[in-house]
């Protein structure tokens, strides 16, 4: 499974960066699917990028004057949360992509978690409700509203729309300063760390993994556990990069529905099943 | 199974409905062409410019 996975995050990629011409030229994609948001964190401002990202679009929305409701962002989020939760995480976000490709490479002792994780973990609420929220409804020390997570946070950002753009367009290097060195250098440590830990920046920062994990245990795809044929042997724990119970699968905030558990599990006991079916049962072992 | 495990694995139907009305309560209030007007510009704040 993990190889199909890997293929739908590439596909995925492609499919929604795919506007070769704004790579050459140094431009963004002006055409009319922009009105539409992409699942994952996939900055609008990638060369390729054929649709929008929706915490820019959750941002934008926040930073008009006085404050209103962002209707459109919030049913991006309700939509793609109900139905797919994590699985967002796991199978369609570039930046996830990234991260699993480097923990790949064959340097350093691999690490699940960091230090500090029972704690840490909750950094990505923080970030959700300081930077995503508060960030960019309220004016700070500006006489404008900012993107205060794409501003000062987003990685994807850096490396999605800031190099390619600033690689292909002389005029737009040309103004680049202290904070694009910051989110750089940010950009930099995140990745260095995705070599040794899995996906830092999802388990820690992701303010979108926040809110989809939000939408986990109640969303349309799930990886259902048949407790009865369960022999706790352990496999499926030993598998989760996100170090969860088996119990846990699934229902936590923190599961993006890798199916590492289900490719563990000998007695096919996890599998995906939609929420509202009845999970089909595996044939007994002899 | 009971009438309240029943809703519990329907819940999703529940957001996905919340969902479309607030796509639709942001559309009616023009809410797509502030999204593509930010989109279609050089986000000057995502590059580390502005």
């Amino acid at each position: 499974m993990q190889r199909v996975r890997t293929a739908v995050q590439v596909l995925f990629t492609i499919f929604t960066n795919g506007y070769v011409y704004g790579f050459l030229q140094g431009k963004v994609y002006r055409g009319a699917l922009k009105y539409a948001c992409v699942p994952g964190l996939n900055c609008y401002s990638c060369p390729g990028a054929v649709f929008s990202c929706p915490l820019g679009a959750l941002q934008a929305l926040l930073n008009r004057r006085g404050f209103q409701v962002p209707f459109a962002a919030l049913g991006v989020l309700f939509v793609f949360g109900s139905l797919l939760g994590r699985a967002v995480c796991g199978w369609l976000c570039p930046f996830g992509l990234v991260q699993d490709l480097l923990h790949r490479l064959p340097f350093f002792k691999k690490e699940r978690r960091l230090p500090l994780h029972r704690v840490l973990k909750y950094g990505k609420y923080a970030v959700l409700l300081l930077l995503v929220g508060a960030g960019s409804s309220l004016l700070l020390g500006t006489l404008v509203k900012v993107p205060a997570f794409c501003k000062y946070l987003c990685p994807s950002g850096t490396l999605f729309g800031a190099i390619p753009l600033l690689s292909a367009n002389g005029q737009l290097r040309g103004q680049a300063g202290g904070l694009f060195l910051w989110k750089l250098g940010l950009l930099l440590a995140i990745l260095l760390l995705s070599v040794k830990v899995f996906r830092p920046f999802c388990q820690y920062l992701c303010p979108l993994g926040a809110v989809y994990g939000l939408f986990n245990r109640f969303s349309l795809v799930q990886i259902h556990w048949e407790r009865e044929r369960c022999t706790s042997c352990g496999s499926c724990e030993r598998a989760c990069p996100m170090s969860l119970r088996v119990d846990e699968i699934s229902r936590s905030p923190e599961c993006i529905r890798c199916g590492r558990c289900a490719d563990a599990c000998p007695r096919k006991c996890l599998h995906f099943s939609p929420r509202s079916g009845t999970p089909k049962a595996a044939p007994e072992d002899t | 199974m009971d009438f309240w495990s029943r809703c519990k694995r329907r819940l999703w139907l529940l957001g996905l409905g919340a969902g479309v009305a607030l796509l639709c309560a942001g559309a009616a209030r023009g809410e797509f062409t502030v999204i593509w007007q930010k989109a279609v510009m050089v986000c000057l704040e995502c590059v580390g410019i502005g």
